[in-house]
């Protein structure tokens, strides 16, 4: 397959019909896994790390899962088509900066990715839309189970799975997903949520920057611990933490519509307002607007059906994506100007957003107060 | 457990941070905490500051010249990188990861996933070790009848094992 076919559709994820999607909008799980006595990618000479890649790339290659795929070595990737997939979170900002010796393979479907001398040796990535940590790990688990069996893991019976950085080491799993929390936000109550998520031994972080400078309002959680517990507890350990959070957002948002509907319906309509008619936007800017307009289709402002021309906005709107799209290299300014363009031709059509059904649950105020035992 | 920074009441805030692959650790009660903006442990930048207090406990062990007999790999280059060279490192470093990984992680020991292989070999090993001990109890017992047979057993096992 050839990176404009794969690039043409965008991944199943993002058409979101996992559960839960209107809040967490793709689970993923990935493991490490390094080969015996071969050093790790990191410290291998080029040598070895190509000598590596021909060892593991036709196994993954010949995966059943794998039937259909994008198989490429980095050097023959661009630096535009290394940021794209980035931007798609298929490949990692570290995998980007490789070349020689290194690779990546992945379905069409874009729900399973495989990058080949990343900082270990193997690096399997599966993604699902909304919480579904569960099949996530499945699938991935399935896969490494094929491969081990045709090739060496470094395997120690105390440590569990040896991986160039020691905070892997063990099942060599990050489970994690993406949540847009802007309820959370709007109401500051997302610092607390962060807080006590460390607390229990998970990380939580801005996708786009830190903590409330989080842009577009989206947060990734995941395990932090590697050693010491077993894959499916972590998962569903942190499946309920997840759930918990999904909960604390719908209470923000019940409590918004309740207390603050005013300036909910002068976000959204601002929102609205200025991603249809502005001229130059920033990536920043961007993200944070489409969030707005997300909560709105969740709150019935706007029609359900306009759900995904948003959700693909949020990727189209990147610098990478946008600069593919033009076909050129841009500068800052150009890529602002292009990006508020694109936004303006997809909302062009797009309704006006509608507070009456929003407004009417406001008056009834039958929705129970937000949770205060904090 | 007193805090670095007072030194006069309980530490109840454990901070570690791991840069180039060195450990550090700082230790502060409620109130220094708050006062140094330690809430939110994602801040991680914020343990820089703290570690300039001269309470760092870093983590080197064993002799600074060890090289990894496999891939030459040595602990100034895990402090450099913050990675190791190869699995065969895991061994090597045994001494000073031990620490590294027991303030990282849950636990020390994995209990997950085992590779189909792997779990084959800890199989066989299990048997051999029971194989093993009859024999010595045999021996002891001067039961030599039941010891060359467990004998056979055990060479049948170790060819086992070599396949």
């Amino acid at each position: 397959m050839k990176f404009a076919n794969l690039m043409s559709t965008g991944g199943e994820w993002l058409r979101g019909e996992g559960p839960h999607h209107q809040i967490v909008s793709s689970s993923r799980v990935r493991l490490a896994r390094n080969l015996k006595q071969r050093a790790f990618p990191g410290w291998a000479k080029k040598a070895e790390r190509t000598s590596v890649l021909e060892l593991i790339k036709p196994r993954v290659e010949e995966l059943p899962e794998m039937q259909d795929s994008f198989s490429e070595l980095l050097q023959d990737l661009s630096a535009l088509e290394k940021q794209v997939l980035v931007e798609r979170h298929l490949i990692s900002r570290e995998h980007a900066a490789k070349s020689v010796g290194s690779a990546v393979i992945m379905n069409r479907r874009q729900t399973l990715s495989i990058m080949i001398n990343e900082e270990d040796h193997l690096r399997m990535q599966s993604i699902r839309s909304g919480l579904q940590l569960k099949s996530a790990f499945k699938l991935v688990d399935k896969v490494d189970s094929t491969l081990e069996s045709k090739l060496d893991f470094a395997y120690d019976a105390k440590l569990g799975y040896l991986t160039a950085c020691p905070t892997n080491v063990g099942t060599g799993m990050r489970a994690s997903a993406m949540l847009h929390l802007p309820g959370l936000v709007l109401s500051d109550m997302i610092n607390q949520v962060i807080q006590a998520v460390n607390k229990i031994g998970l990380a939580v972080r801005g996708l786009y920057g830190e903590g409330t400078e989080a842009m577009g309002n989206l947060f990734q959680i995941s395990n932090q611990t590697t050693l010491g517990e077993k894959e499916d507890e972590i998962v569903s350990r942190l499946s309920k933490v997840i759930e918990t959070i999904i909960e604390k957002e719908h209470d923000s948002r019940q409590m918004l519509i309740q207390k603050k509907s005013n300036t909910l319906w002068d976000q959204i309509g601002r929102a609205y307002g200025v991603l249809t008619f502005a001229h130059a936007m920033t990536s920043k800017e961007a993200l944070n607007l489409l969030s707005i307009m997300k909560l709105g289709i969740d709150l019935g402002a706007f029609p359900e059906d306009r759900r995904l021309p948003i959700d693909e906005l949020f990727i189209e709107t990147q610098p990478a994506h946008l600069q593919k799209s033009s076909q050129q290299k841009l500068n800052a300014e150009e890529r602002d100007h292009l990006r508020a363009q694109i936004i303006r031709e997809r909302l062009r059509v797009f309704p006006k957003p509608d507070i009456t059904k929003l407004a009417k649950e406001s008056e009834n105020g039958s929705a129970p107060e937000p949770p205060t035992n904090e | 457990m007193l805090c670095d920074v007072c030194k006069c009441n309980d530490a109840t805030v454990f901070l570690t941070q791991i840069t180039e692959g060195k450990m550090q650790k700082v230790n502060l009660c409620d109130a220094c905490s708050k006062e140094k903006g330690v809430q939110d442990p994602t801040g991680f930048a914020l343990a820089d500051l703290l570690l300039g207090i001269g309470a760092a406990e870093e983590i080197e062990k064993g002799a600074p010249s060890q090289k990894c007999p496999l891939c030459g790999f040595t602990q100034a280059d895990f402090k450099k990188t913050g990675r190791l060279g190869c699995s065969v490192c895991y061994v090597t470093f045994a001494e000073g990861l031990g620490s590294l990984l027991k303030a990282m992680h849950k636990g020390t020991e994995h209990v997950g996933k085992l590779p189909q292989r792997a779990h084959r070999e800890v199989e066989l090993d299990d048997r051999m070790r029971a194989l093993n001990e009859d024999l010595q109890k045999a021996v002891a017992e001067e039961n030599y009848e039941n010891a060359a047979a467990l004998r056979d057993q055990i060479k049948q096992l170790e060819h086992e094992k070599a396949v």
